[in-house]
């Protein structure tokens, strides 16, 4: 009798999602999918509306990653106002979204790695649910919950003083930025009181990553062999081949290291990317053209990021990343858990590029907008905190959102999360008479490394309780577990 | 005459999801309204959703009340119940509960605020930034209660150390 297996959703990831995993009569793994069970259709809802309002509205998507969404819309409304296509924008302009961005990619993977992952890591995938979490952590290393709580505050700090408030930030304006960095947060965010200041972030970031190295030296069977699998990676690189999270041309490279697509301008996007929709999920799976929706999946991310990038621009994680490369010979890393140790490298990174732009003079004067010539139609490129973010928007005559196409972060990982389920199924479940609480958050330790934000991906919104249950190959349920 | 207590309203949800953000709603109305009062002991905050930071954030104030939408059917209109630490963590884990902030907040060896969750009864949850007419009749019924137990409680805390959570028991 063949059994099906149903985790519903999937827990610490946003939105409604659930996992089916589908064993043969010896309990032997058959097949696995990542199912995505709402969809609210934004894109139809903003169609209609004025241009310059995107960069507020998207933030109505998701409440995980509003400054993401917020910096991609204006970067597309850039060049519907004439202002270049990323680097058209006065000095003032550019480098206040750059920090902005900076302190939600930092807050935003800082969240991930010590809230959500390293609890996974300190008491074991199989670990006690009850402390498997930033209580547990709290309770038993009360340093670094302490250290995730300031590192997020910080990070919001810098949200605050750019963006101008916690909900719907109005700070990137079409063509640029509409404030100057005021100088009592320049100087609180540089010298603040004991742990609020740069100098202490960067410490904090440099003590995360030797957390997870020493970690990973006790460890390696987890973190180099769990959900393993070769794939080609994709994101956005500076054009000189640097790490930027914010402009570039897009780059992907096969599992081998090989440039499958050679630094192409983030405007021709539809040319290289086309989206597939499948019957048993709302969300679509993006794939690169030229090599068909089968074949042409990639992963987008941290891990990706730096798979596809020459350097990093920062010292320290520069420092960093070059042992990174040297795990793997410098060969692409298809490891998924090793997704933590790129976050850790780009929490660094984030933490160094904020002290530079706090102490840049452009950020307390000069021009804050970039007029042009206008046209109809604008496509802004973000490497958000999950991957590469696309916001495509046409108006018409009258300066109304006529087509709006966005393709998320999450969305382009769908083939790689699907395949990080099979492979945890097929390494802790298949072959087992009994499904233990362990064994199911292997497979959802498999999702999690790449983050997910399934709010943003369906944009959903509400919760629902964890559900497995438990089918024979009649569907008839056998089990089923709720917490609630 | 005692000094007041340090108190913060702390709205979440989405305004841009309709009833999602009546929380919000009601921290940006009833701060107008201590403006007026000129109670200078009164601090707002407002956030799409609560997150590990805030167990910091609450730890100054000597009492915290933090508003929210709810699809709670045992809830007619609103109701204000007393928050407890609570380990349990979210399925959504990018989000975190009143309950586990304040544990959060506890674990950290940081002071803990009496805490109370206001939830007002939302019924609509799209792309819109208006509240529906059912969830604005609820917020300005809590805001009706909450302005006139306030203000009760300011003026006997002035004159003797009253604690909220018994004289809201009091009240109700």
């Amino acid at each position: 009798m063949g059994k099906k297996i149903t985790i519903e959703p999937v827990t610490r990831v946003e939105g409604h999602g659930k996992v089916t995993i589908h064993l043969d009569d010896n309990n032997n793994f058959k097949r696995s999918r990542l199912h995505i069970v709402e969809f609210r259709g934004f894109e139809k809802f903003i169609q209609g509306r004025p241009y310059w309002e995107a960069p507020v509205t998207v933030q109505r998507l998701c409440g995980i990653c509003p400054v993401s969404h917020h910096l991609a819309a204006a970067k597309a409304m850039d060049v519907i106002v004439g202002a270049g296509t990323g680097d058209g924008l006065t000095p003032t302009g550019e480098k206040m979204r750059r920090l902005m961005h900076f302190g939600q990619v930092f807050q935003s993977h800082v969240l991930h790695f010590f809230h959500l992952a390293s609890p996974d890591l300190l008491f074991g995938i199989d670990g006690d649910p009850a402390i498997r979490n930033v209580i547990g952590i709290a309770k038993m290393h009360k340093e670094l919950a302490v250290q995730a709580v300031m590192m997020r505050k910080y990070g919001q700090e810098i949200i605050k003083v750019t963006a101008g408030k916690k909900i719907h930030g109005t700070g990137a304006i079409p063509g640029g930025i509409n404030r100057h960095l005021e100088i009592h947060n320049k100087i609180s965010l540089i010298n603040g009181p004991d742990p609020m200041n740069i100098d202490k972030m960067i410490e904090w970031s440099l003590g995360g990553l030797d957390f997870f190295k020493n970690y990973h030296k006790d460890h390696k069977d987890v973190i180099d062999n769990f959900a393993a699998y070769p794939s080609k990676h994709l994101s956005m690189v500076r054009k000189d081949g640097a790490l930027d999270l914010y402009h570039g041309v897009l780059r992907a490279i096969d599992s081998e290291g090989n440039k499958i697509l050679n630094d192409v301008d983030t405007q021709d996007y539809l040319k290289h990317i086309a989206e597939e929709v499948r019957s048993w999920s709302y969300m679509k799976f993006p794939y690169l053209k030229k090599y068909g929706p089968k074949d042409g999946w990639y992963r987008v991310g941290p891990l990706a990021r730096l798979n596809t990038v020459d350097f990093i621009p920062s010292p320290l994680a520069q420092k960093e990343f070059e042992i990174f490369q040297a795990y793997t010979d410098g060969k692409p890393n298809n490891m998924s858990m090793h997704y933590h140790w790129a976050r850790l490298i780009e929490i660094l990174h984030c933490a160094e590029m904020m002290k530079e732009l706090l102490n840049d003079p452009n950020l307390m004067k000069g021009e804050l907008v970039t007029k042009g010539k206008k046209g109809n139609e604008g496509i802004g490129v973000l490497e958000a905190p999950r991957g590469t973010l696309f916001h495509h928007y046409k108006i018409n005559k009258d300066d109304q959102i006529t087509m709006a196409n966005l393709i998320v972060s999450t969305t382009n990982n769908n083939i790689p999360m699907n395949l990080a389920v099979e492979s945890a199924a097929k390494q802790f479940i298949s072959g087992q008479e009994k499904i233990d609480e362990g064994m199911l958050n292997a497979v959802e330790v498999g999702i999690r490394a790449y983050d997910p934000c399934l709010s943003c991906a369906t944009h959903a919104i509400g919760k629902l309780p964890l559900q497995v249950k438990l089918y024979d190959s009649n569907n008839n349920l056998l089990d089923i577990k709720t917490k609630d | 005459m005692n000094k007041l207590p340090k108190i913060l309203f702390y709205g979440y949800g989405n305004p841009g999801r309709q009833d999602d953000g009546v929380g919000v709603a009601f921290t940006e109305q009833i701060s107008e309204w201590v403006k007026m009062k000129a109670w200078h002991n009164i601090d707002f905050d407002s956030n799409y959703q609560l997150n590990i930071e805030d167990a910091d954030n609450i730890s100054s104030y000597d009492l915290v009340i933090f508003a929210d939408a709810t699809q709670e059917k045992n809830i007619s209109d609103f109701d204000i119940d007393l928050v407890k630490p609570n380990p349990e963590v979210n399925f959504t884990m990018h989000a975190v509960s009143p309950g586990f902030i304040l544990n959060l907040c506890s674990e950290m060896k940081k002071q803990l605020p009496q805490t109370f969750l206001l939830q007002i009864k939302g019924y609509e949850w799209e792309f819109q930034q208006s509240i529906s007419e059912n969830a604005k009749a609820n917020l300005q019924k809590a805001l009706k209660f909450i302005k006139t137990i306030l203000s009760d409680f300011l003026v006997k805390y002035k004159y003797g150390t009253v604690n909220f959570k018994t004289f809201l028991n009091q009240k109700t």
